[in-house]
């Protein structure tokens, strides 16, 4: 299909840096170049250029705790992860377990399914029994 | 559990100047607001039913909190921890599963806070004034008259929430999710990466409860298709559910005869909505407003009763955990003011803040012009979805502010502000009106 691709190509599809969720549209120029119109700020323009190319999402997720006060802790990648990437990165957590006690930034995996990217913890898990 | 917060303990009746009932981040963010007003730490007492702060946030693990408050996007137990870490460092003190049964207040304004743990029994506390940030439960299933047997997996979103990310369960492996809630597509998505099949999310209205950003990163990410004007008619399964039959429903909301659809699953969700929980509040007197189900109060998010404040989503249900703590950190502030005895003494009339034309509501419904901040926030919803219309304030019959706005939905809260000065500057002004009309092509105004 190379090369028969109609140009500008044109995507429809809702900002979601912030609750106006505004609607944007987005052209995808031939010589690499992308407009956005129909956002109200600099951050929606620049979501629908990096929703357009690069989409890039924070993945949340929680891991088993060995001799917590709880059984999991929630945790999230430290940073943005290509959108393609979700499914390797929750396979990653699937196996994996945290030892009590846990504090809010700790890494609980390090380069998280091939991303390069650490899943930190999002709570404190204190030592105990779960209750 | 370890936490510095100090307790109070003992079966003796005990002494407050403010009470707040709840944990969650409006009490958090209440009693930090009283304690920066000027009230002792240690006479702030925090009454909370669970074995942690931080309330709902705890099990919200997405991130997309604090983006308003700390320009930063955290998961709910990370945007908790930072208002706990708060309240612990200035030493208010907290009674961890501790329930409140009753309010009751005595003859010379005081309040007493009758509540109970499994420690001490129950106790007493007096207190000058009492901040309500209870927050809200989910309609549950015998409230939505879906047919049917009662098997087991049907659950409110909420409740799924917590199965998943408090106590590492799934509910379910194909799921069907009822109502478009916030709270259903994070957990549609949530479901989804835990290896569950979530075929459907069904939603009564033409349009969604939740806010677009959440249908964005949670269905359209995943390929799960969100079906208006759709709702689910009858339930399969005697033990254990085997399906859901879904089906269109006309303008009327009633189900469209053919449009009928078999979907097999083990687990119905439900995010139908959100209902304040006041029955607190109503048991001691305090009135509420029926659109919001939450106490009428004036620009100090002050009830009815004197000295009783309301902050939250037992106010009015928010979408953004940000205004939340906004709100009840002038609540707190409110409570405190109440207490050093600033707020005695002239008694004026209230000017009424007044909806019509599509606004359902308003927080606050009336303001004391004399006790405003300089800018004083309303917080309102519409009942409809509304495209290219002009949000109006009159004061008394003065168009004195005009906003075109291209969409407002049910879903997405929205606020003005009025300058108190405009108030003030106003002879006469008896009530301001906030009203959905049509596009104004000409200039826009503000005051």
């Amino acid at each position: 299909m190379q090369g028969r691709e109609e140009w500008p190509k044109k995507t429809e599809l809702t900002c979601i840096r912030c609750p106006i969720g505004c609607i944007l549209t987005v052209t995808e120029n031939q010589d690499g170049t992308v407009d956005v119109t129909g956002n109200t700020c600099n951050k929606g323009a620049d979501y629908g250029k990096k929703e357009t190319t690069n989409p890039t999402r924070t993945v949340t997720s929680t891991v088993k705790v060995k001799n917590g006060s709880r059984p999991v802790v929630s945790v999230k990648t430290k940073e943005d992860i290509p959108k393609g990437k979700i499914t390797d990165c929750m396979k990653a957590l699937k196996g994996i377990e945290a030892e009590a006690p846990v504090r809010i930034g700790d890494i609980i995996l390090s380069n998280a399914g091939g991303t390069g990217v650490d899943i930190v913890a999002t709570k404190n898990i204190d030592k105990g029994k779960t209750d | 559990m370890t936490r510095k917060t100090a307790k109070m303990r003992g079966s003796m009746d005990r002494k407050a100047d403010i009470v707040i009932v709840g944990g969650g981040p409006a009490g958090l963010a209440a009693a930090a607001g009283a304690c920066r007003e000027g009230v002792k730490a240690d006479r702030i007492c925090i009454v909370e039913r669970d074995g942690e702060l931080g309330g709902i946030l705890n099990q919200c693990i997405h991130n997309g909190f604090g983006l308003h408050t700390f320009q930063e996007e955290l998961t709910g137990p990370e945007y908790a921890a930072r208002y706990i870490d708060r309240v612990e460092e200035m030493g208010i003190s907290c009674l961890m599963h501790t329930i409140v049964a009753d309010i009751r207040i005595e003859a010379d304004g005081r309040k007493r806070v009758v509540v109970m743990n499994r420690s001490d029994g129950m106790f007493g506390i007096a207190a000058e004034a009492v901040v309500l940030a209870m927050g809200c439960r989910e309609r549950p299933r015998g409230a939505l008259n879906i047919p049917g047997y009662r098997p087991a997996g049907i659950y409110s979103a909420g409740t799924a929430q917590h199965y998943v990310n408090i106590e590492g369960r799934m509910p379910g492996k194909e799921a069907v999710i009822l109502g478009s809630g916030d709270i259903g597509l994070i957990m549609a998505r949530r479901m989804t990466l835990e290896g569950a099949k979530v075929k459907l999310v069904a939603e009564l209205m033409p349009y969604s409860g939740g806010l677009k950003r959440n249908i964005a990163q949670c269905l359209d990410d995943y390929g799960i298709p969100l079906k208006l004007s759709h709702t689910v008619i009858d339930i399969d399964g005697k033990e254990r559910l085997k399906g859901v039959t879904v089906a269109e429903v006309g303008r009327d909301r009633r189900p469209v005869p053919g449009t009928e659809e078999y979907i097999r699953c083990d687990t119905l969700l439900l995010s139908c909505g959100l209902i304040p929980e006041n029955e607190l509040s109503s048991g001691m007197g305090v009135v509420l407003n029926p659109a919001t189900s939450g106490p009428v109060v004036n620009e100090s998010l002050e009830t009815n009763i004197p000295g009783v404040f309301a902050c939250g989503n037992v106010l009015h249900v928010h979408d953004l955990v940000d205004y939340v703590s906004e709100e009840a950190e002038n609540a707190g502030r409110n409570a405190a003011a109440y207490v050093k005895g600033v707020r005695n003494g002239t008694e004026e009339e209230a000017v009424a803040v007044r909806c019509a034309g599509g606004v359902r509501y308003t927080v606050p419904s009336q303001i004391r012009v004399a006790h405003m901040p300089e800018e004083q926030i309303v917080r309102f919803r519409v009942g409809n979805v509304y495209k290219h219309a002009c949000l109006t304030v009159r004061f008394n019959d003065k168009v004195v502010m005009k906003v075109n706005k291209k969409v407002m939905a049910p879903g997405e809260m929205e606020q003005i502000k009025l300058k108190k000065n405009k108030l003030e500057e106003f002879a006469g002004l008896r009530e301001i009106t906030v009203s959905v009309e049509n596009w104004d092509s000409g200039r826009q105004t503000s005051i």
